[in-house]
């Protein structure tokens, strides 16, 4: 779309990025049709790149680009001719044309509409996914197959088949009303937050950050926050990824090791994210009516406060653990609430909120489980066993950076086994992975 | 627009949604008869009473038995007319069977050549 350097390419590749998915969002409501909004969508940026390096950008790239949208596709509808179109029900369309486009406001409920059929729960997790990150997000087909390792023609495919049953058996691009509104908006915020921690800790493959998702993630988050200011949960989860996403250039060595939450240089931690996330949050908090994410990002805060590993207010993390297990229960929850209270009353302490959710069997799989067992165990002296643990931890491991860090772990307890000098307690686990939403079954 | 709403369970279940829960499927007939959005609805025989019919090579291959061994079989459908698939879906879940077999929504497509001849 144009070359470096060339200000109208910059211009629209600016637009792109903030009114592609708006135009997207508006012929979609309006025609019921994601596959014709695409296209007509594609069409208009086609001719932006035409018309506007001949004429010079209009005062209003966003409104040139919808009527310009609105104007093919209304055109391929009459030349279809399956369907009546009334050109007069798009708002704002004048009869001016290129620079001269009369200024198109582009309503929020169109994108929140999009944002909701995109997520609808008549969709597969992976295909809510993918269909955010392509509409709402405006990321490419080759860019979401790149970021979850999917061939592109799969991914290609699995869109084709998503906007097809959107429109075939009759997804509407609206707000829930009341009765449906929460619950549906759970969804919402489940793929957000399942696209950030796909980029916080890959599930597969060499890389153990995947930042670009991280801020896809943020940005979709800031995007839901503009449109729903009202809503706690949704400020709560953007203050959680902002928290989250402060850490990032110290999670990972030049090697690309992981480097655990102990060993990061906190110096090093983006204070203006953490600045934000923790305004954003304040004022959530404010509006008292706490969930999930809220006191999920209180505890991001307080771990971004602290001054050091040892300085955490630990007993002040294990209690909003607490209230967390008591408000969403499940056992992702109390392997960190066991880490937490670990810290804060001692490994035996840890120990024993551990116990349960080993004996369940419920999280066999799951790498976090067994390094925070492997961890609780090395503090409390039991090295045999923790080196068994860190062998579980990096069988689970699906990540290989991760997994090469477990390894040292097992290794060094394994030494210690076998009578050498201890290494200095540190803990894995603990905030390495956000909880509350386990990594998706994204791979191939 | 149209959707089918296919009712499915499992042959052991079978006679609890079309005999001990009568009465909860014509409260259901009654509500979507009411509510103005039925366009029909039927009760299949069982499906072991089921003959499928393929034509290959010019050859027509009968099974003796339904196109699909699955633990849920088709029993029946109700044919309604409402705004959008999230309506539907409400509808699907009122089903007295759906606590324990499964309600499929599927959109009916309209407009097809075949459907212009039924006029």
């Amino acid at each position: 779309m144009g070359t470096d350097g060339d200000p109208v390419a910059g211009v629209l590749e600016h637009a792109y990025r903030d009114e592609w998915s708006a135009v997207v969002a508006t012929l979609a409501r309006r025609l019921g049709d994601l596959q014709a909004a695409e296209d007509a969508a594609a069409e208009a940026f086609a001719a932006a790149a035409r018309v506007w390096a001949r004429d010079g950008t209009p005062p209003n790239p966003g409104g040139w680009l919808m009527t310009t949208a609105w104007r093919k596709a209304v055109d391929q509808l009459r030349g279809n001719r399956a369907i009546a179109v009334d050109p007069q029900q798009f708002p704002d369309t004048g009869a001016a044309s290129g620079s001269e486009a009369p200024p198109v406001t582009v309503g929020g409920d169109d994108q929140l509409g999009l944002v909701f059929a995109c997520c609808h729960p008549a969709l597969a997790l992976e295909v809510r996914v993918a269909l955010t990150l392509r509409f709402v997000a405006g990321l490419t087909t080759r860019q979401i197959a790149a970021a979850f390792v999917l061939p592109e023609a799969t991914l290609a495919q699995r869109l084709v088949r998503a906007k097809r049953k959107i429109s075939e058996s009759g997804i509407r691009f609206e707000v829930p009303g009341p009765d449906a509104l929460a619950g549906r908006l759970d969804g919402v915020h489940a793929v957000v937050y399942l696209v950030f921690n796909e980029g916080y800790a890959a599930s597969g493959g060499e890389q153990l950050i995947h930042a670009d998702l991280c801020e896809e993630a943020i940005w979709l988050g800031r995007l839901l926050h503009r449109l729903l200011p009202e809503d706690t949960e949704t400020a709560g989860l953007v203050a959680l990824m902002l928290l989250h996403h402060s850490r990032a250039a110290t999670r990972q060595d030049p090697d690309g090791g992981a480097v655990l939450l102990a060993d990061q240089d906190r110096a090093r931690w983006d204070a203006a994210l953490i600045a934000d996330g923790t305004a954003i949050l304040d004022a959530a908090v404010a509006r008292r009516r706490p969930g999930p994410y809220q006191i999920e990002a209180a505890i991001a805060a307080l771990h971004a406060a602290a001054d050091s590993f040892e300085a955490t207010d630990w007993p002040q993390i294990a209690a909003l653990y607490g209230t967390l297990a008591r408000l969403s229960p499940s056992p992702v929850v109390e392997v960190n609430r066991a880490v937490a209270v670990g810290m804060a009353d001692g490994p035996h302490a840890g120990l024993a909120i551990l116990e349960p959710v080993l004996a369940s069997g419920a999280l066999t799989g799951y790498a976090p489980l067994h390094a925070a067992h492997a961890d609780l165990l090395e503090r409390a002296g039991l090295a045999a066993e923790a080196s068994a643990a860190w062998a579980r931890a990096e069988r689970a491991m699906g990540n290989a950076a991760l997994q090469r860090e477990l390894h040292r772990r097992r290794a060094a307890a394994a030494e210690s086994e076998l009578g050498s000098r201890r290494e200095e307690p540190r803990s894995f686990g603990m905030k390495i992975f956000p909880t509350g939403v386990e990594t998706s079954g994204l791979g191939p | 627009m149209k959707y089918a709403l296919l009712i499915y369970s499992a042959p052991d279940t079978n006679e609890r949604p079309y005999a001990d829960a009568r009465e909860a499927w014509v409260d259901y007939a009654r509500a979507v008869k009411e509510a103005g959005i039925l366009l029909g609805a039927e009760q299949l025989a069982e499906t072991d009473t089921a003959t499928s019919v393929r034509v290959r090579g010019g050859q027509r291959l009968l099974t003796d038995g339904p196109f699909l061994e699955t633990k849920e079989h088709l029993g029946g459908f109700f044919l309604i007319d409402v705004p959008d698939l999230d309506t539907a879906l409400d509808w699907a879940a009122r089903m007295p069977h759906a606590a324990s077999g499964t309600a499929e929504v599927r959109a009916v497509r309209t407009g097809m050549a075949w459907q212009a001849v039924l006029g």
